[in-house]
C-alpha cells in the first residue's frame, strides 16, 4: 500500500540547513526500513504553468491552477502495511521538516 | 412462543448480537459495508422468519451463519460484474469459524476502527453507534439534529475512508493503547453528555436513550478490557451520574441542581455499583486517569445522604488532582465551586472571574458567577450573570432553572 505525504506550507522560504539535516535522517530511516519510495522538494507554486489540452489546443496557464495561502512544498510517496504506520510515518516526517504534511491513500 | 415471545427474542439478539455479527464479518470479508449490509439483512430474515419457524437455539450463530451467506451472495453479485480474481481472493479467506473467544477480540477491534484517530469526532460516534451499537441511521440522524441524507454520507463517507486508506481492524499496540482507549472513551462520554444535558429547543432535557446506550457500550469495552482503569472509571461516572437521573429534572421540567436533588429517588443499585468501582480502582493503587477521578468526586457525592454530609474538603482534594492532570478551565470552574463551600462564594468568586477571557462563550461559567454573586447579595450582577447563562444555556430544564433562579432575585 502507498501514501502520498504532501508537505504543506505557507511561507515563501526553503528548509533551512537544520531541517534539511533532519531530513536527510529521516530519509535514511525510511530508506533502512523498507518505507522509502520517492521524494523531493517542489520550487514555489508561482513557478508552475497549468496545461489544459482537452479541447482543440493546449492551453497553458501561468500559476498554480489554485491560489492559496498554503501550497505543497514536497512530497514523498511511500510503502506502508496501513494508516496508523502511515501516520506514524507522516508524524515523523512533519517533525523532520518542520511543517505539516496531509497523507493520502494512493487507489 | 406467542408473537410478544418472538418480537422480544428478536430485540434481544439484536441487543446482545449485532456488534458481535459485524465484528465477525468485517473480519472476515475485511469490508465493514459488506458487514453492516449483511448484517442488517440477517436481522430483516429473522424479523420475517422467526414468528413462522420459531427462535432458533442459538440466535448469534443463526443470524451470523445467514450474514455470511448474505455477504457471500453480495460478493459473489458484484463480482459477476467485474474481477473475478478478487471473489476468489475474500472467499478464499473464509477460514473456519473463529472460537468464542476470539470473537470477544473482534468486536474490540471492531471499536478501534470506528473510533480511529483519523477520522473526525462526530463520524466516530456516528460509526460507534451504527457498527457497534446497532443504532439504524435515522435513530443516530435524530439524536444528533442532523438531516438523515447528512448522516447517511457521514457514515458512507467513513466507510469508504476506512477502506482506501486502510485504517486498520485490529487492536492497536501496546505502546498505542492508552492514547487510542481514552480515544474511545471521548467517543463514548460524549453520547453519554449529549444524553444528560441534551441541547436543542424542542429536545428532551435528558436523553435516556443515548445515556442507555453509552453506558451499554461503555460496560461492553469493560467486559473485554477488564484491566484497564479508565475504562471501570469512565464506567463509573457514567453510573454515578445516571442514578441521579430522576431526581434531576422536576415535574415542571426544571433543573434540579445536586444541593435541592430529592436523594431519596437516586437509583441505589447503580449508586451501589459505581461505588464498587471507584472502590475497586482505588484498591488497584494505580495512579488514576481522569475519569477515575471523576468517578471518585461523584463517589464523594453519591455517598452523602444529605448535601450538609458532603464531604467537600474530599471533592476539592480530588479537583486538585484532577487539575494537576487536566489543567483546563472548566476543571478550574469545577473546582471553585467546591471552594465555595469551604471558603465562603467570595474566595470562589476571585477564582471564577480569573477564568472570565477562556470561558466567557460558556454557560456554566456565567451561571456559577451568577449563584456566587446572589450568595453574597450582589443582586445586580447577579441577575446580569443569570441573563447571560440563559442566552448560552442550550438545554430547556437548564434554561428554565436559571429562569426562575434570576426571577426570585431581590
Amino acid at each position: 500500500m502507498q501514501y502520498l505525504f504532501s508537505v504543506i506550507y505557507d511561507k515563501a522560504d526553503s528548509a533551512t540547513s537544520d531541517e534539511m539535516a533532519a531530513i536527510d535522517e529521516y530519509n535514511d530511516g525510511l530508506e533502512a526500513a523498507g518505507h522509502w519510495v520517492f521524494a523531493g522538494g517542489l520550487a514555489s507554486p508561482s513557478t508552475a504553468t497549468v496545461i489544459d489540452n482537452r479541447g482543440a489546443e493546449a492551453m497553458f496557464t501561468d500559476g498554480p491552477f489554485l491560489e492559496s495561502k498554503e501550497y505543497v512544498a514536497g512530497f514523498w510517496i511511500i510503502e506502508a502495511a496501513d494508516l496508523d504506520v502511515a501516520l506514524k510515518l507522516a508524524a515523523e516526517g512533519s517533525k523532520a521538516c518542520n511543517r505539516k504534511v496531509e497523507v493520502r491513500p494512493f487507489l | 412462543m406467542s408473537g410478544i415471545d418472538v418480537r422480544e427474542a428478536i430485540t434481544r439478539a439484536h441487543y446482545e448480537e449485532w456488534a458481535r455479527v459485524v465484528a465477525s464479518l468485517t473480519s472476515r470479508f475485511g469490508d465493514l459495508d459488506i458487514a453492516e449490509e449483511a448484517a442488517a439483512e440477517a436481522f430483516a430474515i429473522a424479523v420475517e422468519r422467526w414468528p413462522a419457524d420459531g427462535v432458533p437455539p442459538n440466535p448469534g450463530a443463526w443470524l451470523t451463519t445467514t450474514a455470511n451467506r448474505k455477504a457471500i451472495d453480495r460478493i459473489r453479485r458484484e463480482n459477476k460484474r467485474d474481477d473475478k480474481q478478487k471473489e476468489a481472493r475474500m472467499l478464499d479467506d473464509v477460514g473456519p469459524p473463529e472460537p468464542l473467544g476470539a470473537l470477544e477480540d473482534e468486536r474490540l477491534r471492531l471499536i478501534f476502527t470506528c473510533c480511529h484517530p483519523a477520522l473526525a469526532m462526530e463520524t466516530r460516534v456516528a460509526l460507534t453507534l451504527r457498527m457497534v451499537g446497532g443504532l439504524t441511521v435515522p435513530e443516530i440522524a435524530r439524536a444528533f439534529l442532523v438531516q438523515q441524507t447528512t448522516m447517511e454520507k457521514r457514515i458512507t463517507r467513513a466507510k469508504a475512508k476506512i477502506k482506501a486508506a486502510r485504517i486498520p481492524y485490529r487492536v492497536p499496540s501496546a505502546e498505542d493503547l492508552p492514547a487510542r482507549v481514552s480515544g474511545v472513551l471521548a467517543v463514548l462520554f460524549l453520547v453519554f453528555n449529549e444524553g444528560y444535558l441534551a441541547t436543542g429547543r424542542d429536545t428532551e432535557p435528558v436523553r435516556h436513550d443515548l445515556t442507555a446506550e453509552a453506558i451499554r457500550l461503555t460496560r461492553l469495552i469493560r467486559a473485554l478490557m477488564p484491566e484497564d482503569g479508565e475504562v471501570a472509571g469512565l464506567l463509573a461516572l457514567m453510573l454515578l451520574t445516571e442514578a441521579r437521573r430522576a431526581a434531576r429534572v422536576s415535574a415542571g421540567g426544571e433543573l434540579v441542581t445536586l444541593d435541592e436533588q430529592d436523594r431519596g429517588a437516586w437509583d441505589t443499585a447503580l449508586i451501589a455499583e459505581g461505588h464498587r468501582l471507584v472502590r475497586e480502582r482505588l484498591a488497584a493503587g494505580v495512579a488514576p486517569g481522569r475519569y477515575q477521578i471523576m468517578a471518585a468526586i461523584n463517589a464523594v457525592h453519591t455517598f452523602a445522604h444529605d448535601i450538609r454530609d458532603t464531604d467537600w474538603s474530599q471533592v476539592l482534594a480530588l479537583y486538585d488532582q484532577l487539575a494537576r492532570i487536566d489543567p483546563s478551565p472548566i476543571v478550574a470552574l469545577n473546582r471553585a465551586i467546591a471552594v465555595a463551600e469551604l471558603d465562603g462564594p467570595e474566595v470562589a468568586l476571585a477564582a471564577v472571574d480569573r477564568l472570565e477571557d477562556k470561558l466567557a462563550g460558556y454557560h456554566a461559567y456565567h451561571a456559577t458567577r451568577a449563584d456566587l454573586l446572589r450568595r453574597l447579595g450582589r443582586s445586580q450582577q447577579s441577575r446580569a450573570a443569570y441573563d447571560k447563562a440563559i442566552e448560552l444555556a442550550g438545554n430547556t430544564a437548564e434554561t428554565a432553572y436559571l429562569t426562575r433562579r434570576r426571577e426570585q432575585l431581590r
